[in-house]
């Protein structure tokens, strides 16, 4: 059927998140991170990826979630933001979820300021909400948010 | 057609190259037509694109180039003389041919430009009764080597640059896996891995270089089109310019050349539109008439310095500064602190020129604050110096290369840094008491002094705003670590944590993202696989507002460079203010300290002021009291004291605020009369008094200090 689309999914806190399978690269471990001095609370700092220099976005941060519990480590989804790869930190990798267009709705009302934002809408799984993630959004931090 | 598109590639790459050189024979032949070996080399280049465009279909290019070549055989046999009128017709041929080539380029065939015209007159010239005086040698020259040889001959190759970008960032990958090859078998201390980690280690190096020996390409690359634009642009501001080049060979990284090729070109512009003089007038001044733009590249402590001069006009200093005035582009006090020699770098404020007409060929006010930008882009610096009716000089500053540069490691709130070793001067470890007393503070600025020079501090950690170590400033043995580092308006010293040792990194550029932090230049790998960011020491320079204040000052004293300037002086002093208005100066090198003593801690003995300070009494001086002027009302707070060694002791100076120090450069001391204690002189624009501290000394201290030690019991008193 040409209406399933897969996505990978990930969690959040006890949020369901989904980027679509060809905007993802890879996923890897959790990595050392260099931070960036001054850079906005959002940028976790930088990893090497095989020699890439690959910035990290917290999501949760950047969903104005709190942060993670001291000792949890994230994952990171490493997404193509145009030319570059930007790794999304999160909490744990679900499956890759086939999902089926009719499922599809807007962001939920639930969802307010700058998260609302983000999300390209979400679909209604069996079990749960999964939400669609705009990675150009999510990504398109300027440096003009830097301090 | 499209099977033969790299081939067409290929041949129009290899033409740009050969038209380049037939310019260079063009105007060779134009200043002496009787050099043979020129008109051969022209003729060859236009022989050989004529045999391609044959094979290839391309009728344009092959017809021009078959009428080129029937005029220049003529020339080859001795038939007709290389005159004016011909080279002119071969140059502008060249132009045609340029654009023909330069459209296969992008589009893959050829333009719409009619050639028919250029045709005919090169047809009808060829015509003409050959040239009156015939060259009868240039037909039994024997062949010789070419004058300018591009990519002849079996020893060279064709390489696309892209393959050797990528060659260079695995190289890059390389010189990291090494690191860390070399970092690991030196803890796992096995004598067979660490000499073979050994031998990586020096072959990962000679290919690095050799790598980066291929990128490198001479700047004649750019300058070889230069003469021909000069000598183009002078035509049609009837001028009569010649350019000069040397070091023609220097070589730098390629992608440096392309980046300042437009900037260059400027510059060049500027100096026929502008720089040099029409002949009459330089005939007036007596100067040869034909003007002068000088092109000088060499290497120089890892960098490639690049001058431009001309020995035109010159650049008029004062004229730049009314002119910025009168835009409102500089504020008027700031302007007239300015000497005209510093007003010169205002031509860098974007939307400036002096140019007294717009031509079509500049003086629009676009431009040079572009060449700055796109020069610093690249991690480059201009400066410009010039007298007024003399000629002007720019002098540009470019790195080597930028892909893999030594750098000094740095720790500091537990990451490391590293800073390029192009603007490390030297490193500072202060310990125990030193570290304690050594760091000295003007007006809440911290400083060091550096063998008499105050060099101003910069603290890692506070511009980056991190979180310092706790602990760290109680700990028993404290420590403090200064890189010296060369900011772009003078010296100063970062204060990190701990300095680590130095490493060949490899640059990778910071993402999109942080590009508005100013504080890293770039990013880099570790030997241990982790991250490290690459400091932008121009920017923390700017971040901790050194470029203001302090090494303003500096940066102003060294701008002034060679240009003619009154007798300088040169050695550091100590500005402060006494009373409300009056600026006072005193040699740096005879001050021991800078203090703020609080107004608390004054004391009266024998009717003389004193403070303990070090375990002594120090008398005080209030400078108001002696050289008049308004006394600032103080209640409570410190007094800024100025404290240097006399008698035997230390003597204190009160002055009400400590302005600035000021390095090099003032002019005009003279003595003032009635006062043996002072000189004037003006500094930075303002009167100021220099304070002869040994004549202040007899007169106005004696007995201070003796009295002082005489009561030295009063301390244990006290204390």
């Amino acid at each position: 059927m040409s209406s399933q689309q897969p996505y990978c999914t990930f969690y959040l806190g006890p949020y369901l998140f989904g980027v679509g399978v060809g905007e993802v690269q890879e996923i890897i471990r959790h990595q050392p991170i260099t931070r960036v001095p001054l850079s906005h609370p959002v940028f976790s700092g930088l990893i090497n990826l095989r020699g890439a220099i690959v910035t990290t976005i917290d999501l949760r941060r950047r969903f104005e979630l709190e942060d993670r519990p001291a000792g949890a480590l994230p994952m990171n989804v490493i997404v193509r933001y145009g030319e570059m790869p930007v790794s999304l930190l999160v909490d744990r990798i679900g499956d890759v979820v086939e999902a089926g267009a009719e499922t599809f709705e807007p962001p939920p009302d639930t969802l307010t300021g700058e998260a609302r934002a983000l999300i390209r809408g979400t679909y209604k799984l069996r079990e749960s909400l999964l939400l669609v993630l705009d990675i150009n959004k999510t990504c398109g931090l300027g440096a003009a948010v830097g301090v | 057609m499209e099977d033969n598109q790299d081939i067409i590639q290929e041949f129009v790459a290899e033409s740009l190259d050969g038209l380049t050189a037939v310019d260079h024979s063009l105007l060779e032949l134009e200043r002496n037509a009787d050099q043979p070996e020129h008109i051969k080399n022209v003729f060859r280049v236009i022989h050989t694109i004529k045999g391609s465009c044959g094979f290839l279909g391309l009728g344009k290019l092959e017809r021009i180039t078959h009428a080129a070549e029937e005029l220049l055989s003529q020339a080859r046999d001795g038939q007709r003389a290389m005159s004016g009128e011909t080279v002119a017709l071969m140059l502008e041929t060249v132009d045609v041919l340029r654009s023909l080539f330069q459209s296969l380029q992008t589009s893959g065939r050829e333009n719409l430009i009619s050639v028919d015209d250029l045709i005919a007159r090169i047809v009808r010239l060829q015509k003409t009764a050959p040239g009156e005086t015939p060259v009868p040698t240039a037909a039994a020259v024997t062949p010789g080597p070419a004058v300018v040889s591009h990519g002849a001959g079996d020893d060279f190759v064709r390489v696309h640059v892209s393959l050797l970008d990528n060659l260079m960032t695995l190289v890059g990958e390389l010189v990291l896996a090494r690191n860390q090859i070399v970092q690991s078998s030196l803890l796992a201390g096995e004598a067979g891995a660490s000499n073979a980690a050994q031998r990586i280690n020096l072959i990962t190096s000679e290919l690095q270089e050799s790598v980066m020996k291929t990128r490198l390409q001479s700047i004649s690359v750019i300058w070889g089109n230069f003469p021909r634009m000069v000598r183009d642009l002078s035509l049609a501001c009837h001028k009569k310019v010649q350019v000069e080049m040397e070091g023609a060979e220097t070589e730098m990284d390629r992608a440096l050349i392309e980046a300042i090729r437009d900037p260059l070109t400027h510059l060049i512009r500027n100096a026929v539109d502008h720089g040099i003089e029409s002949a009459e007038v330089r005939r007036e001044r007596g100067k040869p008439e034909t003007g002068l733009v000088l092109l000088r590249a060499f290497h120089e402590g890892g960098q490639v310095i690049i001058e431009i001069s001309d020995d035109g006009n010159g650049i008029d200093g004062a004229r730049l500064r009314k002119k910025a005035g009168d835009l409102g582009l500089v504020g008027v006090e700031e302007l007239s602190r300015m000497t005209d020699a510093e007003a010169l770098s205002l031509v860098f404020l974007p939307g400036l020129s002096t140019a007294q007409a717009v031509t079509n060929i500049s003086g629009r006010g676009v431009g040079m604050d572009v060449v700055r930008t796109n020069i610093e882009k690249i991690g480059g610096t201009i400066d410009i110096s010039s007298a007024a009716g003399r000629g002007t000089v720019f002098k540009v500053k470019i790195p080597l290369t930028l892909a893999i540069i030594p750098a000094l490691i740095v720790s500091t709130g537990g990451d490391q840094y590293a800073i390029p070793q192009i603007s490390l001067l030297e490193l500072v470890r202060l310990s125990g008491e030193q570290a304690v007393q050594a760091v000295e503070m003007i007006h809440h600025a911290p400083v060091y002094r550096l063998r008499g020079r105050l060099l101003p501090l910069v603290y890692l950690n506070r511009e980056l705003a991190l979180e310092t170590v706790p602990g760290a400033e109680s700990l028993q043995d404290p420590e403090v670590q200064i890189v010296v580092l060369q900011g772009e308006n003078g010296q100063f010293g970062l204060v990190v944590d701990e300095i680590n040792d130095t490493q060949e990194i490899v640059v990778k550029p910071l993402g999109s993202h942080f590009k508005g932090l100013h504080a890293f230049a770039g990013t880099t790998i570790m030997g241990d696989g982790r991250v490290a960011l690459i400091l932008d020491v121009p920017g923390l320079a700017q971040k901790a507002g050194l470029s203001a204040g302090l090494s303003d000052t500096l940066r102003r004293s060294q701008s002034k460079g060679e240009t003619a300037e009154p007798v300088r002086h040169s050695r550091s002093l100590l500005l402060f203010e006494v009373g409300r208005q009056r600026r006072m100066a005193v040699p740096l090198s005879m001050v021991a300290r800078l203090e703020e003593i609080a107004v608390e801690s004054l004391e009266t003995s024998a009717s003389r002021t004193v403070v303990q300070y070090r375990g002594r009494i120090m008398p005080l001086v209030r400078l108001s009291e002696i050289y008049g002027g308004e006394t600032v009302a103080r209640d409570g707070g410190a007094l800024p004291v100025v404290v240097y060694q006399a008698l035997g002791g230390n003597i204190g100076l009160v002055v009400d605020r400590i302005l600035d120090i000021i390095e090099d450069g003032w002019s005009a001391e003279e003595e003032t009369p009635h006062d043996p204690t002072l000189h004037t002189a003006v500094i930075d624009g303002h009167v100021t008094d220099l304070l002869d501290l040994s004549k202040f000394t007899e007169r106005h201290c004696q007995g201070l200090v003796g009295q002082s030690r005489e009561r030295s019991p009063l301390k244990q008193e006290v204390a």
